[in-house]
């Protein structure tokens, strides 16, 4: 059963080839099976989970019920979830029971979706290796000693190993693509205000955006029919005819033109990375698309500027932590300011605690136009360029990340190697474009990401042309060893 | 470049972070080539781009004013690290 | 040496919204602690601010009372900085791009003149929780409520163009009078509506640069700011004179030990890390909109001032009081309204009826004695039914809730004689009983029988229990002593 798509799943479910309740039991005995040697699940919501698939099974008997009802899914820890413990993988979190849902979470639980836990991140979703996180490391199912990439591995490793068949994630420079080529499977992060923020433990908040990861496309297609929704609580969701993301999937890709941005493919760019996305490339040639080479002469600027706009945020975002109102407090402080330092700095990791005082220094007295002010500034240089391609364009398609999984602790030391890891992926948070990653190959036994870029609110053409690819190729069939 | 270890000092008082004196070298050490990486930023000419960038020049939803929301003071503070009385307590404040 | 003081004022004043700037929690007054806190005003995690129409209406509203220039793009920003009742850890402020841009404000001074004060800007935030340091609290720790986090104000920053206390204070009191006229906030300075903080600083009279300025923080009363104001000038004096400098600090005035103090430096040092808010999105105010909210302003202090002088014949000074107060003028027009006479129906208000309130601790639109009791009380003096003196008995029972005039009259037999035989007969009866004064007066001076009179009033009113008409009265007892000269 784990092999099933989504798609597969909603027709079984409502063809009653299986229960809810047995595909339910079916995941959690997985989880409980094959989680300790991925450590992608930090909690399992066994017993909710078994109750909302009986009362999915009750919808579905009935027959009216939506698309998605009984198909078991996980949900990134940074999604608050009514009752259940929502800790974005950090220890200041570890015993925070929200007492509500997030917008995303909402959505699914009215869909009759079940939920089967939570997946590890790294801590606030700062990090693309998924080494941050509180409740240690998420494992590559394609080879466990490298990472899952971040800080949504836990929900990419979580998909790749078929502990679920889709899970929920969260993009803020590349945290759905990354980890989704890393792990070998599909993941989309829609256009910024196209997904609810509510409830969604923030990071950056004019960068982070939720998305689906799944194998196929057309299961994320299926995921994001559900997640996108417009929210009143999110000032920056948008009001917009959200589209059936599944109807346009089957157009055909000819005549369409695709833009390659030739910074992408410049020093850096692993050679066998580089291979397999121009495979793909040439695939969607094949398939009648026409390439078009591009320029983005600002993409050099992205990184740095991601690395002044998300701390910056993120020292705001995260001063809420204080200890006086829920999360973590120090045992026995001496005074006021004492409870503020030791709780934060007990309860952060080192990589939480290195983009509070980044974000701090960009913002302070005598460096804001500097950093914080010019870095807006180049993010409007970038968008400018996204927006200079898209006259002449119709997709933007390149590689996901430089290399394929990494080994644990190779970029430990120096966060600027970690960093790079998103060169081509923070463009388009920048820009609040949509983007999304599928599988395009493998190289030394780990899986390569393709990248799509779509224009504002284009997520149904990104669907489709990911999905016409996936016709005619099945790197999203793989399976890495010793999960079945 | 270089960050100096007062400015560090000055950061994490900021933050209400406290570094420790063994990991300061390092986190001094580290912040500095994240600001080299940032540096690069300078060299941008964005006469052309002025401001602050938002995806969508849409305007401020505004909300009618109804109260919807009621008293959730027990729910709250069954999960807050310290009440009483219905107050969140903290170590005394001095003014 | 000479001294001027130079002083400007950054007034918060809460917005009278139901719910909160960012939440639909309720605002209102006196609830228990942390009742009215929602996960929004607690700054729970992934909880995001949905901004409140009304707020920001009423700071357009104020924008337009004080002729200010509305901006059509405004911005809220985080101010950064860590306390206990600030659940985020940033205030959500406007800084760059305010809603409310230059403006003025008149105001009067007891010579008679009028000096303009000029508006910097006024900015929409939200405001803090309370933090308690006193009561049943456990062992060295303090208390946070934060009913109060995220109520909206507008913060009014004047530019530094008062010269005395009481320019300042007129200042502070002409604000109230127009945020409580458009009705935008309530005014009640003892629950915080209204809070000000001072920017003082002195120079050598003459001078046209000015001196370092220190901030007094949080004053919630006119009295309190007089002080503060006071104080710090003397301070600042001294200290120059002595020597010294004035270093540019922020300050606490405690008016209960009328000491003031410098924060600490430590807490001075802070760098607010102001940025735009990335979770708001640039308000927007269309001219509709601001056309909409001006023909729905209310009539504004100043123009009702004039009116009240024109329409009732009051004086300038009169009609100033009446009208500073936008219930006080309802209150006051209404009784006008149903007595007919303007004149007592102002005398009464600002009067009896002002000292009974103020007496009681209630507000005008809380007073036992409506304006339709007033208005009836006054009618009855108008037409001599009761006197000045039986009025005031008439106007406690109403305040005891006693019932109308009319009905108070009849039950405690309060109707004046005015029946001139009847009182002619009075006046008879004690001259009879009082040979002894009557030979008096008629053996004084011009001057010392004026004085005596009042000894024959007295013993009339006294006889008729209070209820002799004393103009009558007066009239019949002069005509009766001439008689025996």
């Amino acid at each position: 059963m784990h092999n099933y798509t989504i798609a597969e799943l909603v027709k079984g479910l409502q063809s009653k080839k299986f229960s809810s309740v047995e595909l339910t039991q079916h995941f959690l005995s997985r989880i409980n099976r094959f989680n300790g040697q991925y450590n992608a699940v930090i909690t399992v919501t066994a017993d909710q989970a078994l109750q909302a698939a009986y009362l999915a099974d009750q919808r579905l008997a009935f027959g009216s019920a939506p698309a998605l009802c009984g198909v078991p899914l996980l949900h990134k820890d940074i999604f608050c979830t009514k009752g259940v413990r929502t800790s974005c993988g950090s220890k200041m979190l570890d015993n925070f029971i929200p007492p509500y849902n997030a917008t995303v979470v909402e959505n699914f639980e009215q869909a009759g979706v079940v939920m089967l836990g939570k997946t590890n991140m790294d801590e606030f979703a700062m990090g693309s290796s998924n080494e941050t996180s509180f409740y240690g490391p998420v494992k590559n199912p394609w080879a466990t000693d490298c990472v899952p990439g971040g800080s949504s591995g836990g929900s990419a490793a979580a998909v790749a190993a078929r502990l679920a068949p889709g899970a929920t994630a969260t993009d803020t420079g590349g945290s759905i693509r990354q980890p989704a080529a890393l792990c070998g499977i599909s993941g989309l992060k829609p256009t910024y205000g196209r997904v609810s923020r509510w409830g969604m433990v923030a990071f950056a908040s004019s960068l982070d955006q939720a998305g689906p990861m799944a194998r196929t496309a057309e299961d994320c297609a299926l995921l994001l029919n559900c997640m996108a929704s417009f929210d009143d609580k999110d000032s920056t969701c948008v009001d917009l005819e959200i589209p059936d993301y599944s109807a346009s999937l089957n157009k055909p890709v000819k005549g369409l033109r695709i833009g390659v941005p030739k910074e992408y493919f410049s020093e850096g760019l692993h050679p066998g990375t580089e291979e397999a996305v121009r495979k793909a490339l040439a695939d969607l040639e094949a398939q009648g698309a026409e390439l078009v080479e591009i320029s983005l002469p600002n993409s050099n600027l992205s990184v740095p500027a991601y690395y002044v706009i998300a701390p910056a945020e993120a020292s705001a975002n995260l001063s809420r932590f204080d200890g006086v109102k829920y999360g973590y407090r120090c045992e026995n402080p001496k005074d006021l300011q004492d409870m503020y330092c030791r709780t934060r700095s007990e309860g952060f990791g080192e990589e939480v605690q290195r983009r509070i005082l980044i974000g701090t220094y960009c913002l302070s007295a005598g460096y804001y136009d500097a950093y914080y002010g010019k870095a807006q500034q180049v993010r409007q240089l970038i968008e400018q360029d996204f927006v200079q391609a898209f006259a002449k364009v119709d997709l933007i398609v390149g590689p996901t990340c430089p290399s394929p999984a990494f080994k644990f602790g190779s970029k430990g030391d120096d966060p600027v190697a970690m960093y790079l890891e998103d060169i081509y992926t923070i463009a388009t948070n920048l820009a609040g474009l949509p983007g999304m990653s599928v599988p395009c190959g493998m190289v030394e036994g780990k899986p390569v990401g393709l990248q799509i870029i779509g224009n504002y609110f284009d997520e149904a053409r990104m669907l489709n042309v990911a999905h016409q690819f996936q016709q005619v190729t099945d790197w999203h069939r793989l399976m890495p060893e010793g999960i079945s | 470049m270089i960050i100096e270890r007062h400015e560090i000092e000055k950061l994490a008082t900021l933050s209400r972070l406290s570094i420790d004196e063994k990991t300061i070298t390092d986190v001094t050490e580290r912040l500095s080539s994240v600001l080299d990486l940032v540096a690069q930023l300078q060299s941008a000419d964005t006469v052309s781009a002025q401001g602050i960038f938002r995806p969508f020049q849409v305007a401020q939803r505004l909300r009618a004013d109804e109260v919807t929301e009621g008293n959730h003071r027990d729910e709250f503070q069954a999960i807050a690290p310290a009440t009483d009385n219905g107050l969140f307590i903290v170590p005394k404040m001095i003014d | 040496m000479n001294w001027e003081t130079v002083i400007g004022l950054e007034v918060h004043v809460q917005l009278a919204t139901k719910t909160k700037i960012f939440s639909a929690a309720s605002t209102s007054f006196g609830a228990e602690p942390n009742t009215q806190a929602c996960a929004i005003d607690l700054a729970m995690p992934g909880t995001l601010p949905a901004l409140n129409e009304q707020a920001v209406h009423y700071a357009i509203m104020f924008g337009l009372a004080i002729n200010a220039e509305i901006g059509k793009i405004s911005i809220f920003e985080r101010k950064n900085y860590f306390y206990p009742d600030l659940p985020k850890g940033y205030q959500t402020t406007q800084l760059e791009k305010p809603i409310v841009g230059r403006g003025e404000v008149a105001i009067q001074l007891a010579d008679g003149s009028t000096k303009s004060i000029r508006i910097h800007h006024a900015h929409l935030e939200e405001d803090a929780g309370k933090s308690i340091h006193e009561g049943d609290l456990p062992h060295g720790s303090s208390g946070v409520d934060l009913n109060r986090a995220g109520t909206p104000l507008i913060e009014i920053v004047s530019e530094p163009d008062m010269r005395n206390i009481e320019e300042a204070v007129a200042f502070a009191k002409k604000l109230h009078s127009i945020v409580t006229s458009i009705g935008i906030c309530d005014g009640k300075m003892s629950q915080g509506s209204m809070r000000f903080d001072v920017n003082v600083s002195v120079r050598p009279m003459g001078s046209t640069t000015l001196g370092t300025r220190t901030e007094t923080k949080n004053l919630n009363s006119y009295k309190f700011m007089e002080e503060a104001i006071e104080k710090e000038v003397e301070r600042q004096i001294d200290l120059i004179e002595d020597g010294g400098t004035v270093k540019q600090e922020t300050r606490l005035y405690n008016g209960e030990t009328k000491v003031s103090k410098a924060m600490r430096s430590k807490e001075e040092a802070n760098d607010y890390r102001y940025f735009p808010c990335p979770d708001l999105l640039p308000v927007i105010v269309s001219d509709d909109t601001i056309e909409k909210l001006r023909r729905a302003l209310p009539e504004l202090p100043d123009a009702r001032q004039a009116r009240f002088v024109e329409q009732y014949a009051l004086s300038k000074y009169d009609a100033g009081i009446l009208s500073s107060d936008a219930n006080t003028a309802n209150f006051f027009e209404s009784v006008a309204a149903n007595a007919s006479h303007p004149k007592m129906a102002a005398n009464w208000t600002m009067g009896e009826l002002s000292a009974a309130l103020n007496h009681a601790d209630l507000s005008i639109t809380e007073s036992p004695v409506s304006a339709e009791l007033l208005a009836g009380m006054i009618l009855r003096i108008a037409d001599n039914s009761i006197s000045g003196k039986m009025a005031k008995q008439v106007f406690e029972a109403m305040w005891q809730g006693e019932g109308n005039a009319d009905e108070i009259i009849e039950a405690k037999g309060l109707k004046q004689v005015s029946d001139n035989a009847a009182l002619e007969k009075m006046v008879s009866d004690v001259l009879e009983v009082n040979p002894a004064m009557v030979e008096d007066f008629i053996a004084s001076d011009e001057n010392k029988r004026k004085k005596k009179l009042g000894g024959f009033m007295g013993q009339i009113m006294k006889a008729s229990r209070g209820q002799a008409n004393p103009q009558q009265v007066n009239q019949i007892l002069l005509q009766k002593l001439n008689e025996l000269l």
